[in-house]
């Protein structure tokens, strides 16, 4: 089976250092892939690869391929931004524009590309809202700032902005680590229930939560890809010794 | 250990030092504020500031072209100096991670540190001997001064913003210029106006490149390519003239320059002060005024 997102001996560098080593992956559409690993192991830089983020840093480099759909986003030619619209990403920090009015924060994407047409921007906003189930909490105070939200609103918010530029694919980089339990299951609610339109890559540290949620479970450690496999073999019957550590908390 | 009594002493000995070090410094800025409002407040009346500037023995003289003519030289230099500036400091700040960014900072900072009258010379060379003294000669000195101000305090002012809000705007697939654009230079906008009004603070009371430049005029002058009077310009010639009369109008004039100048100060207090409040723009459409609830 060919997936969403396939990476071809994926190398990732900062710099001198070598942060992913020979990445072969390949996530399957319209599921849960989760990335595990301890901190350091190049689980944030994978998926920012995915979108061409990792570039944004001064000093890093890219070889290999991540092919989306068939086509290698590293390829030449290929324009950055346009892979961004395809790929979306939300962030560990919920980081919502703080001059900009909910409202603004959800179509912001659309508006900075040029969209103007008041009606798709206001069906957009509703849209994106409640596909990221925050509507029926914001929907009285859309014009309040995006950052007077609590922490948990905030990330959902970010979610919702991302999906109003209709991504195919949602990179989430440990979006619940700076949530309490419930603003968390919140939003595995609702990640479970995006799976169905979008392709979703998650980084955790949470195992809890990658057991929860995901349907498949990648275990990374020092920058090289360990295992893949479906979540309930990784956490019941992992191949690889280091998983089986990693994941009973038997490590080191 | 030493005893506790000795570190107390300590301690109260270097704040008291620290306290009096204050003091120390704060004389001579009240001490001029007073002088000048002491010696300059009797100058200063109606026809003082809308008169233009004449000879020692009329009483009718004033400092009215001075102040049009510093209003229009730093008018001048902002709209040559402050794009110019700005668009420095966004390049340094936003595409600066290279050496061409690196040798820009380091020539600013030079820049910066010029003499003023050494400014003053290169606009003469360059301007005055093809124009003459003029309005415009005065104010590309002026913007020369601006430029590596502006363009250090818009670079400090845009590494304020987060890094994550560059991320967020770029994920979404906004392109690197509007992200610049919309989403950072909003948000350091604050940091932005003030870095301009310093600036302007700092070149209205410039005197030795207007002397080489716009000279000074005892009429009223509007004309970009004549010579122009300005307040530093005007208080300088009367300090040096042997006239009483005249000395008083100086004293008048640097009162009203260090009025000027202070307000745009605490202007940019008052904008720096407010630049986390929030500012919520009111989406004024049909079903977003519904949602809110009728008072």
């Amino acid at each position: 089976m060919v997936g969403k997102i396939e990476t071809k001996r994926l190398n990732a560098y900062f710099g001198d250092v070598h942060a992913i080593k020979d990445v072969d992956l390949s996530i399957p559409s319209n599921k849960i892939t989760a990335i595990i690993g301890p901190s350091g192991c190049g689980k944030s830089t994978l998926i920012r690869c995915m979108n061409r983020m990792h570039e944004v840093v001064r000093g890093t480099r890219v070889t290999g391929k991540v092919i989306i759909d068939g086509r290698d986003i590293y390829a030449p030619g290929t324009d950055s931004v346009l892979v961004r619209r395809k790929v979306g990403m939300v962030f560990q920090k919920p980081n919502p524009f703080p001059t900009m009015n909910i409202y603004d924060n959800v179509v912001a994407g659309l508006r900075l590309n040029g969209e103007r047409d008041w009606k798709i921007l206001d069906a957009t906003a509703e849209r994106s809202l409640k596909l990221a189930a925050l509507w029926d909490e914001v929907k009285d105070h859309l014009d309040a700032s995006g950052v007077s939200i609590s922490g948990g609103q905030q990330q959902r918010l970010c979610i919702a902005r991302a999906l109003a530029v209709e991504p195919e694919v949602l990179l989430l980089d440990e979006p619940c680590s700076a949530l309490d339990p419930i603003a968390t299951a919140k939003i595995e609610d609702l990640l479970f229930d995006l799976k169905r339109s979008y392709t979703l890559v998650i980084v955790t540290h949470n195992m809890q939560q990658a057991a929860r949620i995901a349907d498949y479970t990648a275990f990374m450690y020092l920058g090289e890809l360990v295992e893949f496999g479906e979540t309930t073999k990784i956490f019941e019957n992992p191949e690889k010794e280091l998983t089986e550590k990693y994941i009973t908390g038997r490590f080191g | 250990m030493r005893s506790y009594k000795a570190r107390k002493f300590k301690n109260q000995l270097a704040s008291l030092l620290a306290f009096g070090c204050v003091l120390l410094a704060l004389i001579p800025l009240v001490s001029i504020l007073i002088e000048v409002i002491v010696r300059g407040l009797p100058a200063i009346d109606w026809n003082f500031l809308t008169n233009r500037t004449m000879s020692s023995g009329n009483p009718e003289s004033g400092i009215g072209n001075a102040i049009v003519g510093s209003v229009l030289l730093v008018g001048w230099a902002c709209l040559i100096g402050l794009p110019l500036g700005i668009l420095t400091g966004i390049y340094v700040s936003e595409y600066g991670n290279n050496w061409i960014g690196n040798s820009m900072r380091f020539f600013n900072d030079v820049l910066a540190s010029f003499p003023s009258i050494v400014v003053g010379l290169f606009a003469y060379s360059l301007l005055v001997t093809v124009v003459g003294f003029s309005l415009i000669s005065g104010a590309f000195a002026l913007a020369i001064i601006m430029i590596p101000i502006v363009a250090n305090t818009t670079e400090e002012a845009l590494k304020m913003v987060p890094n994550s809000l560059r991320e967020a705007s770029l994920a979404l697939g906004v392109p690197r210029w509007r992200t610049v654009i919309k989403v950072i230079i909003s948000n350091g906008r604050a940091g932005l106006v003030t870095g301009a009004l310093l600036s302007i603070a700092r070149i209205a009371g410039e005197t030795a490149p207007l002397l080489l430049t716009s000279f000074g005029n005892p009429f009223w002058s509007t004309g970009l390519f004549n010579p122009v009077a300005a307040l530093p310009l005007t208080i300088f010639r009367n300090a040096m003239s042997p006239y009483a009369d005249l000395q008083q109008q100086a004293w008048g004039a640097a009162l009203v320059l260090i009025v000027m100048v202070l307000s745009l100060n605490v202007i940019v207090r008052l904008l720096t002060r407010s630049r986390f409040k929030n500012r919520t723009k009111a989406v004024n459409r049909k079903w977003l005024a519904k949602s809110r609830p009728s008072v």
